[in-house]
Parts: C-alpha cells; structure tokens; sequence
C-alpha cells in the first residue's frame, strides 16, 4: 500500500453493505478531499471483518481503532475528529457487552483476541476488487513458489504434512485426495471448487469469495499443477450475487497478470477457471450430485466409489474441494506445513471458520484454532447470548448435525470430538438457541429442510425422512405418544443406516441428538402436552394473572379476535376456545398480567 | 423465429451444442422470462438434440428454474430456521398483505410472484429475502413495504 499515512478500511461485505457502507466511503472520500487529505489517507473498502452484528464497520490503521454502526453521516467527523485532530470518537467505539467498557482498539477486542485467521487472513484487510493488494500481502507467493522452486510431489507431501483435512464436511485429508487424484491416468482432469454452501447457518465461504476471491485462484492453480489438470471450474450458489461478481473481476485481473491462461509465469503451466452455477437444489453441494449438475444432468448423488479423484467430471478423475480448504493452501505453502500443524489438535490441524448466528451477541464470522472450546466460542467471542437469556444449545453441522447442550460447553471443537457427542463439524455453522427455543420444534425445522432439499433418488430418505417428520409434527401438536419417541429412534436409525448419500445418510442426526440431550423435553410434550419453551402453539395458552392485571382494556383492545373480555378497572380474562394464539396481548400488556403456560 | 427461439439460438452458440451446456442455456431463458414454458422446453430440446422429457426432468429438478407462470419480480422469502426465529412470519405477512397473494401465487397484472426458499446464507442478517436476484435483509414489514413499493414503481 503506496505512500499513505493512514487507511480507513471500510466494511464491503454484503452484510455491511446492506447497511449503506457505499454511501460511507463516498462520503469519507468527499470529506478527506475537502480537508486536501486525499494524497495521506486512503479510504479501502475490504472484506467482511466478520463483525457482522455492529455493521457498518470502519477500522482506521495504524492506530487499530474499531468503529462499529457507523453511519454516512459520521463520515466527516471522522475526518475532521479522528484522523485531523486525532481524538477518537467515543460513541463509535465498541462496548463489551460484557464488561461495559469502551474498547479502544480492535486488538483489546475478545472477538478478536482469541481469534487466528488463515483462511480469513485477507478478509478486512484487502481491497478483493484490487489484485495488487493481494499481491501486496504475499498473494500469488505461493503459486510462484510451487511453479518455479518445488515439484508436484513436493507440494503434496506439504500439504500431507500438515494435516490439513477437507473444510466441507467430510474432513477427509486433502493432501492424500490430491494424491489419488494425481495418480489418477487420465488426459484430461479437473480441479473443482465445491461453492454451493446451501446448510441452514452457513455463510463462511460467500464471506471468504467476497472477502479474498483471488485465494481460491491461487489455490485452485496450485491444485492444478499438483494433480496435472490445466481446467477448473467453481461450482457456486446463484444466490451470491456479490461473490460471483467478486469472482469474475478477480479472475479477469489474474488473465491479465498472466497468473491464470496459458504459460502461467513463463513456466510452461497453463491453468483456467470457469465459473457455474447452481440453481437452487441443496444436493448440489454432495460431490457427485455438483459434478452431475455441472455436466447438465439432474443433481442426483450417485454411489461412490468410484469417487471423483477416480472418475469425476465428464468421467475425468476430478478434485473438489471446499472454498475454506482451498483458502489454507497459499498459507501451507508460503509458510511450511510445521507452522500448519502446530496449531490445532491431534487429528484436526490448522483452524475453523464458524458462522455464528441465532441468538448470540455478536453473530458474525470468525476463525480459530481446532481445538478451541464451545464456551469460548460461544461466550468470548460471540459475547453470550442476547438480552441475558440463558443458553439452551448450540446447532452445529446444520442438517447432519445436532444440537449440544451446557455440558458440551467445554468439548474442544475437533473433527473427532464433535463426531462423539452426536453432532458433526459440517461446514461451520452454529445457530445458537437459548430458553425460547423448542428441542422438538427445532429437530422439526431440519427435518423440514431435509424434506425440501431430498432428491428422492432413493427411499430410505425420500420416505423415512417424511415419515420421521410426521412423527415429529403430531408431538409438536401434543398428540404424540411414548411409543412415538421409540419409533423416531428406530427410523432414524434405519435412515441413516440404510440412505444412498450423505444427505440422508445424516438427516435424523437433529433428531436423534435432541433425543438424546433433550429428552425430558420430549417426554413432557408426549406425556404431559406441555412445551416448555413455549414454541409449540398447540400446547400452550395465553392466561391472564388477575392479580396483576390493571384492567387496562389494552389487550382486549388489540385482540384481533375478541377472546378477551372484562370490565374496565377489574381482570380481563381470555376465553381459549376463541383464542389463535397469536400473542398480540402478551406483547401489548404493560404489566406482565399476562403468561404462557 | 420468435424471440424465444431467438434467444435459444443465441444461448446456444454461446455456450456450445452439448450436454453440458443445458443448465447454463436453461437459466439464460429464466434469467430473461423468468420461467420455462413448454414452449421454451422444447426449442431447447431440439436445439440440444435430446428428448423433451430430459430437458423438463433436469429442468424441474431444480428449485430456481421455475416452469410454472411467473411475476417479473420474483420474491423468495427465506423460512429456515434463523430466519422463522427473527420473525419471517411478520414480513411473509406483510407482502401478503401488500400484495394480496398467497405463497404460490403471483399478481393479477403480472408483477410479483411469492414464494418461499431455503437458507440463503444471511443468517447473520437475518430476515432475508431475494427479490429476482437482489437480495434484503434484516427486513422488518416496514422495510419490506417500502421495498416493494419501490418495485412497484418500477417499469422496465
Ligand atoms: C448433502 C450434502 C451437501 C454438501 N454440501 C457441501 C457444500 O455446500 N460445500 C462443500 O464444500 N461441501 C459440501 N458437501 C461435501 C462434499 O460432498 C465434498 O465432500 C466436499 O466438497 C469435499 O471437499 P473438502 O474435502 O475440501 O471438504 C456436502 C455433502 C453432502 C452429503
Ligand atoms: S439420501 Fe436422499 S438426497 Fe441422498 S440420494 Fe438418497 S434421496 Fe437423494
Ligand atoms: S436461515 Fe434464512 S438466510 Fe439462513
């Protein structure tokens, strides 16, 4: 970055974007030139910062200030206040929830503090319309290193050797697929980046495209060149505007910096990227179903082996590869794989983006070690949980996960570990849930979401699946029975036992770990039709506390059924057999008369 | 040629006459008329030299390659979990009221068309809804009906 004093960076992910972050940057760029700043600070719209919750963001370099929900009108007070008069602006700064303190600098920040970023190290940082800046922070490093210093080989042994396993999902060792795709004769083959994130709680690589797009560049280049493909393609949801954007000027930059075409840094290596998209179909992001919509066909998952390392695209040994798992290469390479391999656990090395959203402070990306704990994770760095409910459990692996609860707290997040407490890493998503939250309810809204994205191709999951739901949907409606929860066990069980891909292969994994870690709250709606949260609308009611009650007449008002009756003065009271349940009176009452039982 | 078949011609020699060109040639046609008629299944069809009931079968595999009459805007209101629980009820509610539609249906003069769709990655950002393939979030029903309203003095 040239000559300047000082960097505003500016928030341009799509989260703060939302929130007007163009018109900010507009409007500091018109304020640094009416000052005649213009030549000593630059204002640098970059990725997420991954503080999605108190957007827009703006951190001003060197000082490391952290300004959150900055408005385009704060624009000139920055210029004139902070960066001429160099006083901070207090209302702009962070408060810990917390410790109710103002947080100067984003350093001092527990968002930041236990956070490492590799995979997000670019995201706030760059400019990801701008090459240059990439370049400016080692990018294209690692390719350059690859082509002219090490051997395809090499460069596989350094992946192995750190340990780095597949992000996607699966957590399969990425160096070995390599490897088997390398060792895999063919004339043609293919280096896919598997884009199509579609779990419920999972936006970490929209975040990273839109943050860093020339990452997967390098990185898919590099996989080229270690496996002999000269084609790649990126395999990515319709519904990322701004990444695919981001992704086409990056690649367009590249061609013209000869970093991807034909003789690729004079070294004779040729390595292009297409872009495709996918259309709305959850499945797509299975390995074979994406490979199946790519060459135009439906995108039914079809049984491996072979796998795509064998026979892939166009039945060409083909490796996908998730876009977190691509975004750690350039890292391997340029920094070794010792350094790799030195962070994290036994068997998970490196670190873990995680989504954070539900019903936590700071909902937003971060990233940190393998091994790092749910209640740091939860509490730390996502601040706890919002207006100070209490934790009830925390969603993660999306679909094919589960939920844990309070005594997983102090689980260190792995691969491994997550497998063996009935939830899975999946890609990334947490959904955090606190009181309010219904186990069943839940279990039923993934069952739901599995029911939409099923592709039907076989019946263990295309029927089970809608079976377990109904099953589901009768004790939501108080009308379950004891032998019912037996009946969810058991069809689970077959589901996932007996389904062709993982898909259904992991389905009732939501239902089986609340039954397991929320049983008494199952119990309760079958045997006593009672919700303890409060979510199940068939099995509570909305009573009104005549002692509490001022005879407001405000309920009675505002009920858009007229359930409710009572004089003026004296307790009203709400005659259930009217009553829909909406909540507008519970919502309305000034004085907590009214409750859920 | 009708402009359909036009366009066809035109997706065509773009993307090339293979199998691996369908999808990319399907969603040019969607991203012009919004849906695939029968019509336009067929053209494709012959254009590609596979049978029709392949095209209509990859075709309505696929959630956002709508074959059913749609609006020129086409709002998707996502229902998963995040959203439900910051309270995607209340903005369904609003466009139902605005528009007078049910989920499924589209306005009498053509304009919009409701529907529902999965996770769209917001969730930190929650409620989010796609219009055609802009996106919103952290809607509230007073954002929503200021959106809409917006797109309903559009006339291109
Ligand atoms: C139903 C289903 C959905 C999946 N969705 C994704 C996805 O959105 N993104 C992804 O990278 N992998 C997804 N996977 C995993 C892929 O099949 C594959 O394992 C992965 O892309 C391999 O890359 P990795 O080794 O870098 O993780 C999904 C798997 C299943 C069964
Ligand atoms: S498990 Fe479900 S999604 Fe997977 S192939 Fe079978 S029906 Fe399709
Ligand atoms: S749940 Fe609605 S965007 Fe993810």
């Amino acid at each position: 970055m040239a000559d300047y004093k000082m960097h505003i960076m500016v928030c341009g992910g799509s989260g703060c974007r939302a929130s007007e972050s163009d018109k900010l940057t507009q409007n500091l760029d018109t304020a640094l030139q009416k000052n005649g700043l213009e030549e000593d600070v630059q204002v640098v719209t970059t990725g997420c910062f991954g503080f999605c919750e108190k957007g827009p963001v703006v951190k001003i370099l060197p000082d490391n200030t952290f300004y959150t929900q900055v408005t385009p009108e704060d624009a000139e007070k920055i210029v004139e206040e902070h960066i001429i008069k160099g006083r901070q602006i207090k209302h702009l700064l962070y408060e810990d929830p917390n410790a109710k303190e103002l947080i100067p600098d984003s350093k001092h920040m527990d968002f930041y503090k236990k956070q490492v970023r590799l995979a997000l190290r670019n995201c706030g940082f760059i400019n990801p319309e701008n090459i240059d800046e990439y370049i400016a922070r080692d990018g294209y490093a690692a390719i350059g290193k690859c082509l002219s210093e090490m051997t395809p080989e090499a460069v596989i042994e350094e992946i192995k050797e750190s340990g780095l396993r597949g992000r996607g999902g699966g957590g399969f060792p990425t160096g070995l697929k390599w490897d088997i795709t390398r060792k895999s004769e063919a004339d043609q083959k293919y280096v896919v980046c598997n884009a199509d994130e579609g779990d419920p709680g999972a936006f970490m690589d929209r975040s990273i495209l839109e943050g860093d797009p020339h990452t997967i560049i390098e990185a898919m280049a590099i996989c080229g060149y270690c496996i002999g493909a000269d084609k790649g393609l990126v395999y990515i949801r319709a519904e990322y505007p701004l990444a695919i954007e981001r992704l086409k000027i990056a690649l367009d930059q590249a061609r013209e910096y000869g970093l991807l075409g034909e003789d690729i840094l004079g070294t004779g290596f040729n390595f292009d990227i297409e872009l495709k998209y996918g259309a709305g179909a959850f499945v797509c992001g299975e390995e074979t179903a994406l490979i199946h919509s790519m060459e135009g066909l439906r995108g039914e998952p079809t049984f491996k082996p072979p796998f795509p390392s064998v026979s892939g695209y166009n039945e060409k040994p083909t490796n996908v590869n998730n876009v977190e798992t691509f975004a750690n290469i350039p890292v391997i390479i340029n920094k070794g794989a010792g350094f790799f391999s030195q962070i994290g656990t036994g068997s998970s090395k490196g670190t873990k983006v995680f989504a954070l959203a539900g019903k936590i402070n700071n909902v937003g990306l971060i990233e940190v070690p393998m091994g790092t704990t749910l209640r740091e994770v939860i509490f730390d760095i996502g601040g706890g949980i919002k207006d100070g409910k209490k934790f009830k459990a925390v969603q993660t692996g999306g679909p094919s996960g589960g939920c844990l609860t309070e005594a997983h707290l102090d689980t260190p997040i792995d691969f491994d570990n997550l497998i063996k407490v009935g939830s899975m890493m999946g890609s990334g998503g947490m959904i955090v849930m606190d009181e309010d939250d219904c186990m069943v309810a839940v279990a039923k809204f993934y069952l739901e979401f599995t029911l939409d994205e099923s592709c039907g191709k076989c019946s263990p999951c295309r029927v089970g699946n809608k079976r377990l739901y109904e099953i589901l949907d009768k004790i939501t409606q108080g009308k379950g029975t004891k032998e019912d929860l037996d009946k969810l066990r058991l069809l689970g069980n077959v589901v996932k036992d007996t389904s062709l891909c993982g898909l259904g292969q992991t389905s009732p994994n939501p239902i089986l770990s609340t039954l397991d870690n929320f049983y008494d709250e199952y119990l309760a709606h079958v045997e006593d039709s009672k919700c303890v949260a409060g979510q199940c609308k068939a099995l509570m009611q909305y009573k009104i506390i005549p002692d509490a009650c001022s005879g407001c007449t405000l309920c009675f008002r505002n009920c858009p059924v007229g359930a409710i009756s009572g004089e003026r003065k004296s307790p009203h009271f709400i005659d259930q057999s009217i009553c829909i349940k909406c909540g507008v009176c519970y919502e309305k009452c000034k004085f907590d008369a009214i409750e859920i039982v | 040629m009708n402009s359909t078949q036009s366009l066809i011609s035109e997706l065509v020699s773009q993307h090339g006459k293979k199998r691996t060109s369908l999808l990319p040639i399907l969603q040019g046609v969607v991203e012009q008329e919004k849906f695939l008629t029968e019509f336009s299944m067929i053209e494709i069809a012959k254009a590609l030299d596979l049978p029709a009931s392949d095209v209509y079968g990859t075709a309505s595999f696929y959630s956002f390659l709508e074959h059913k009459k749609m609006g020129q805007f086409i709002i998707r209101v996502c229902k998963t979990i995040t959203c439900d629980m910051k309270g995607k009820n209340q903005i369904l509610l609003a466009i139902q009221d605005m528009l007078k539609i049910n989920i499924g249906e589209t306005t009498p003069d053509g304009k919009f068309s409701l529907l529902q769709t999965n996770c769209l990655g917001w969730c930190h950002k929650a409620p989010a809804m796609l219009i055609n393939d802009e996106v919103f979030t952290e809607v509230t029903p007073e954002k929503v009906r200021e959106i809409i309203g917006t797109y309903m003095k559009r006339n291109d």
